[in-house]
């Protein structure tokens, strides 16, 4: 799976991962591959983990925002 | 014939002055870089925000109404000018005041003349002009420009929101420089409040993607319509910041030129002057030479 985080002033992440938790409004949820396409808004304040291919887990705070997954293409916008 | 000690002057005058312009133009043309790289870093942001937002908006089944969208009849107005803190850009400034001159009377006379526009100055040289012609001026952002970042302008633009919310103003209008390229800005307004309605796709396309939404469509896209505004809104600051630094940037470029020429005359000047004092020098010794012989 492909993820990008981007923010208003630069891009945080861009690269492969095999599974992303993001903070949705209506609660943390998992995305791993072949998830549905879904497009979810961020609560005010959270937390994204990240584990990339290389099995490295990073961690970035979000400031409200909104996550799209699409044919394994995951985006994430957040305002900081 | 030009005193010779008096075109020394003034040549030293010009060259120093020169020398100014020349450093300006450098100091411009680098935060003009900046400036233009601040532009392309937003881009992808702005980009995928405005997909995710048409996307949903292809999926909509009815119109949603939104209080961002909502429009009431304009008794109060809030015109928002972006100029430049500093002068020396050509006629950057004055082109920016022409233009809310403009919307101002072609658009709000009425709203102008009861007293119920307020002019938010971003930009030190609109205030400067605003402030003599008797309109209200709302100076508390006036220097968002020498800290310019989202987060900054987010607290502008959130508060404008929320004074549309709570019904501050029915109208909001921001004038500013759009960016082509150094030598090329686009003076223009644009409407930030209202939002023009979101309404369902007329035909449903056939590219329609079954998006799961949560927490619902209506939540995603009065989270993200904010977020729009927000960063249009810094689109317009980047974008005016750029324009600012290209134009200040093209008039020393000029200024600098013009003390060039200007020197190549004074020197021309000044060489003809001396040459004529030497001339007039030796036809003295030589009479007085003479004048010793006979």
């Amino acid at each position: 799976m492909q993820l990008e985080i981007l923010t208003p002033d630069r891009k945080i992440f861009s690269g492969e991962v095999i599974s992303v938790k993001v903070p949705g409004a209506k609660g943390q949820f998992e995305i791993l591959k072949n998830h549905a396409p879904i497009i979810s808004a961020l609560e005010p304040k959270g937390q994204v983990r990240v584990i990339t291919a290389a099995n490295k887990t990073e961690y970035f705070e979000t400031k409200g925002g909104v996550v799209e997954v699409l044919k394994d293409q995951i985006i994430i916008l957040t305002e900081a | 014939m030009a005193n010779l000690k008096e075109v020394r002057i003034r040549i030293a005058s010009v060259i120093s002055t020169q020398q100014i312009t020349k450093a300006m133009k450098m100091v411009s043309a680098s935060k003009l870089r900046r400036a233009t790289n601040a532009i392309v870093q937003i881009r992808p942001y702005t980009e995928k925000l405005k997909e995710i937002i048409d996307n949903l908006q292809s999926n909509m089944e009815g119109n949603i109404d939104l209080a961002l969208a909502e429009k009431r009849p304009v008794n109060k107005v809030l015109v928002v000018l972006l100029t430049s803190d500093k002068g020396l850009c050509g006629g950057f400034n004055s082109n920016l005041i022409k233009v809310a001159r403009k919307l101002v009377s072609e658009k709000y006379a009425e709203q102008a003349a009861a007293g119920k526009l307020t002019i938010l100055a971003i930009g030190k040289k609109g205030n400067d002009y605003f402030r003599k012609t008797g309109y209200q001026v709302d100076t508390r952002h006036l220097d968002l420009f020498t800290r310019l970042s989202f987060e900054n302008s987010s607290v502008v633009s959130e508060e404008i929101i929320s004074g549309f919310l709570a019904k501050d103003y029915d109208q909001v209008e921001v004038v500013y420089s759009e960016f082509k390229n150094a030598v090329v800005q686009y003076f223009k307004s644009y409407q930030m409040l209202p939002i023009e309605a979101l309404e369902a796709p007329v035909a449903v396309k056939a590219t329609k993607h079954d998006y799961i939404l949560e927490p619902d469509q209506a939540y995603i896209i009065e989270s993200l319509i904010p977020s729009f505004l927000k960063i249009q809104f810094h689109r317009a600051l980047l974008d005016n910041n750029a324009s600012e630094h290209g134009a200040r940037m093209t008039s020393m470029d000029k200024a600098t030129e013009n003390a060039g020429e200007l020197l190549r005359s004074l020197r021309l000047t000044y060489n003809r002057a001396r040459q004529a004092a030497i001339t007039t020098e030796i036809t003295e010794i030589v009479g007085g030479a003479a004048a010793l012989e006979g």
